[in-house]
């Protein structure tokens, strides 16, 4: 097993615990970083267990620590800068034994590049996008149902933004496919719940997914 | 050449001062501009070149005399059109071409434009001030097929820092 591998295996191991998968969700989900006292409070649990597990999700790699004197005063006697965590910027999968299909999709996204197959990409993405929305039918909320698939939707005015890309590693050496395919399986999903596949669209910017979903069908 | 940074703009991170990234790409077109299957396309140049324009880190882009753009030029094929500009470093160029409105073209090139075998982007540092010609686009895009990404012509998937040198005006 490679170190990789080795490190994600401890990552999954580390968040087994439910309290330390719930604190890790609540770091992830911030938009600024956490202090040990915020991350106690939002959990109702007592600042040294959450500091314990906190520091846990930091030596696996899950999250990272910043330090910054937090209440503004500077100098001797402000006290010694907080420490704060946010949720690391690295991908961790587990598969045992090791797979790469990350390594698959590159060379998969080579080949439909280089063959001009970006049509048919998208067909088949937005194929699969309706058997995810089918299967999973209106019964669950959309927000939900893109939290569960790793996009990390937030609203923002009448639209929701998606705060993660579940394709990062394939959307940073392919843009177009990747964000083109991920717009197409996108518009599948709300299509295949029987909502208008339009209201997902191309919105690219730094840091977040390139797609945002609008609330209604007026966009 | 018109440069749009004042001098006093702080470069962006991994810029160097004395070098400006060129690069060209290329686009065969499946029909002709004014045909009605390309109005897709032909309706979105004119707001993405000016986003180009005002994008950080662009430097200049070839226009043709008394034209906005550059989509008559056709100095690699009559049906092949050019995109021609400099950037002051490859962060500036990534993010707009990948983090715009720009991005969505890129999505649907498939719908105007064939695929070509081959090499259709080559980026290359060059000294800042000046304006690469489409001679050299054309060697850097040789230079890309002959030998695959190096120093002296390389693509975005696989960029090359600028040549070591001390600042100007260090």
């Amino acid at each position: 097993m490679d170190h990789a591998s080795i490190d994600a295996a401890h990552a999954a191991h580390t968040l087994a615990d439910p309290l330390r998968r719930r604190l890790y969700e609540y770091v992830a989900a911030a938009d600024d970083d956490v202090s040990r006292g915020e991350a106690a409070d939002a959990l109702g649990v007592q600042r040294t267990l959450a500091a314990h597990h906190l520091d846990k999700l930091a030596e696996a790699g899950l999250l990272e620590v910043t330090r910054r004197k937090v209440n503004g005063r500077e100098g001797p006697g402000s006290g010694r800068p907080a420490k704060l965590y946010r949720r690391a910027d690295r991908e961790l999968s587990l598969h045992l034994p090791p797979r790469d299909y990350a390594l698959a999709a590159r060379v998969l996204a080579e080949a439909v590049e280089r063959h001009g197959a970006e049509e048919a990409l998208h067909a088949a993405a937005r194929e699969e996008g309706r058997r995810i929305g089918a299967a999973a039918g209106r019964d669950a909320a959309l927000p939900d149902l893109l939290r569960d698939r790793g996009y990390e939707p937030e609203p923002a005015g009448e639209a929701l933004r998606l705060r993660n890309c579940p394709f990062h590693s394939l959307a940073r050496a392919f843009p177009p496919l990747a964000c083109g395919l991920n717009l197409e399986l996108l518009r599948g999903v709300l299509e295949g719940r029987g909502e208008d596949g339009s209201r997902a669209r191309m919105d690219p910017a730094e840091g977040r997914c390139c797609v945002t979903v609008s609330k209604n069908n007026e966009d | 050449m018109s440069a749009s940074t004042p001098a006093s703009t702080p470069a962006p991170t991994g810029a160097d001062a004395a070098h400006h990234l060129a690069q060209i790409n290329l686009g065969l077109l499946k029909a002709e501009l004014d045909d009605p299957s390309m109005r897709g396309f032909t309706d979105q140049l004119e707001p993405v070149n000016a986003l180009a324009d005002r994008s950080p880190g662009f430097v200049w882009r070839l226009i043709e005399q008394g034209e906005s753009d550059a989509t008559r030029l056709r100095p690699f094929g009559p049906n092949t059109i050019i995109n021609f500009s400099v950037w002051t470093d490859v962060d500036s160029l990534w993010d707009f071409t990948y983090r715009t409105d720009h991005l969505d073209l890129l999505r649907r090139r498939r719908t105007w434009f064939e695929r070509m075998d081959g090499v259709l982007v080559a980026l290359w540092w060059i000294p800042a001030g000046t304006i690469p010609t489409v001679e050299e686009a054309g060697r850097k895009l040789d230079l890309l097929r002959e030998i695959g990404p190096s120093p002296e012509a390389f693509t975005l998937r696989t960029p090359f820092p600028p040549p070591a040198s001390h600042p100007q005006h260090a």
